[in-house]
């Protein structure tokens, strides 16, 4: 069984694991068609059209579903590989071991944002970026150079306390939880964690820095904690939206899952806090 | 799409150097609304667009570069119809119901206007050309 663990508590041989399994998903390209598959959805997915990934009720389902695909991916490389989580309301600097060059290695330079250390650094050759919307081709990163701080855990606690999953109009403008951690409301969780790195992940083709992977194992962790604290709630709407994926209604790309599918994270994995 | 322009095969370096007399991505017509170049980075823009309707056409060089933006029909634009140009290339942009705007280069920041998103832009691309949209 998988479990994901804190990124903070990884052995230095869980950590090689990992970077070697990303390099190699990287090396035969299929880590290229998630940044793709990312990208395409993020730039069709619009608050008054249909809406599956992002700025919907399913961002939660899809991102959970998408990185299982991930996580297989990686298990199909070195099935001792699990997704590790970021929990970036505790580990909240750019001295963080998680950006020590035997994992994600650090912030880019000042001059061009590039990463200069650690193995997805551009000159390494292991990490030419493919999937692009600008000319650069090299990994960067402004880690806090945005000016503001990554969430606190008080913040956390403030949209864990919303007791409903997601409300109309089921797109950026809703009140509750799901709207409050992706971001476009309030406090500001998973949107901000994207600004803080900067770089690819400030874009469209965030997963372009492994981060990415980390950051939603935790955003992910934060739907079951919710879950946990209110188990009299569920995932909204229940059916007949329209452009917006209800309970039971199939998820593209894959077509053959449902977000009801989805609810239960132990049906796939568990976490080193279960 | 405007055709590809000499711009986009330049280097970053180049391309910040090199900024007037591109030509622009539209044949011709709307008016250059604030055609000088701004030096400043605000982004408080005096043409916030508001929750009606579709913002005002922009034209102006904003640190060493051309960017333009103006109402579209149809097409795979989710900007509400509008689209926005940097050097000629036009940006992948879309406004949230709250009104405001983000780019693919700065998806995860919403700003007031698409002006603001395309200055956003620009800081961020620092002179890298932008990839055409497919």
């Amino acid at each position: 069984m998988t479990v994901r663990k804190n990124q903070a508590t990884l052995t230095a041989d869980e950590k090689r694991r990992l970077v070697a399994a990303l390099v190699e998903l990287k090396r035969n390209g299929r880590y290229d068609a998630f940044v793709t598959t990312h990208n395409a959805f993020i730039m069709g997915d619009t608050d008054t059209g249909a809406r599956t990934g992002h700025r919907s009720p399913s961002f939660l389902p899809w991102h959970r579903r998408f990185l299982i695909e991930f996580e297989r991916a990686l298990q199909s490389v070195d099935s001792s590989v699990a997704l590790p989580y970021w929990d970036w309301t505790a580990d909240r600097s750019p001295r963080s071991s998680l950006w020590a060059p035997d994992f994600l290695g650090g912030t880019g330079r000042s001059l061009d944002g590039r990463v200069l250390d650690g193995p997805f650094a551009a000159s390494t050759g292991n990490w030419p970026l493919t999937v692009r919307v600008d000319g650069r081709t090299y990994l960067r990163r402004s880690l806090g150079g945005g000016g503001r701080d990554l969430p606190t855990r008080a913040e956390v606690d403030s949209v864990l306390a919303m007791s409903t999953y997601d409300m109309a109009p089921w797109n950026s403008a809703s009140d509750g939880f799901r709207n409050h951690l992706e971001g476009w409301r309030g406090v500001n969780l998973h949107n901000r964690v994207h600004v803080w790195v900067g770089g690819q992940m400030a874009t469209g083709v965030s997963p372009n820095d492994p981060v990415f992977w980390l950051h939603h194992a935790y955003v992910d962790k934060l739907w079951a904690e919710w879950q946990r604290r209110h188990p009299g709630s569920g995932y909204l709407p229940t059916g007949g939206t329209p452009d917006v994926v209800d309970l039971k209604e199939p998820m593209r790309p894959w077509n053959d899952v449902r977000p009801a599918d989805l609810l239960d994270h132990r049906a796939y994995y568990t976490f080193d806090t279960d | 799409m405007p055709p590809l322009t000499r711009r986009r095969a330049l280097t970053a370096g180049a391309a910040v150097a090199a900024t007037a007399g591109l030509p622009a991505p539209s044949a011709s017509g709307h008016s250059r609304e604030h055609g000088h170049s701004h030096g400043h980075t605000h982004d408080l823009d005096h043409d916030h667009d508001h929750d009606h309707g579709a913002p005002e056409a922009f034209d102006e060089v904003y640190l060493g570069r051309r960017i333009q933006g103006r109402p579209l029909a149809g097409g795979h634009h989710h900007g509400g119809g509008y689209g926005v140009f940097i050097d000629g290339v036009e940006l992948h942009v879309m406004r949230n119901a709250d009104g405001s705007w983000i780019s693919v280069v700065s998806h995860y920041d919403p700003v007031p206007s698409p002006r603001a998103a395309a200055r956003a832009a620009v800081v961020e691309l620092r002179g890298a050309p932008l990839v055409t949209l497919t």
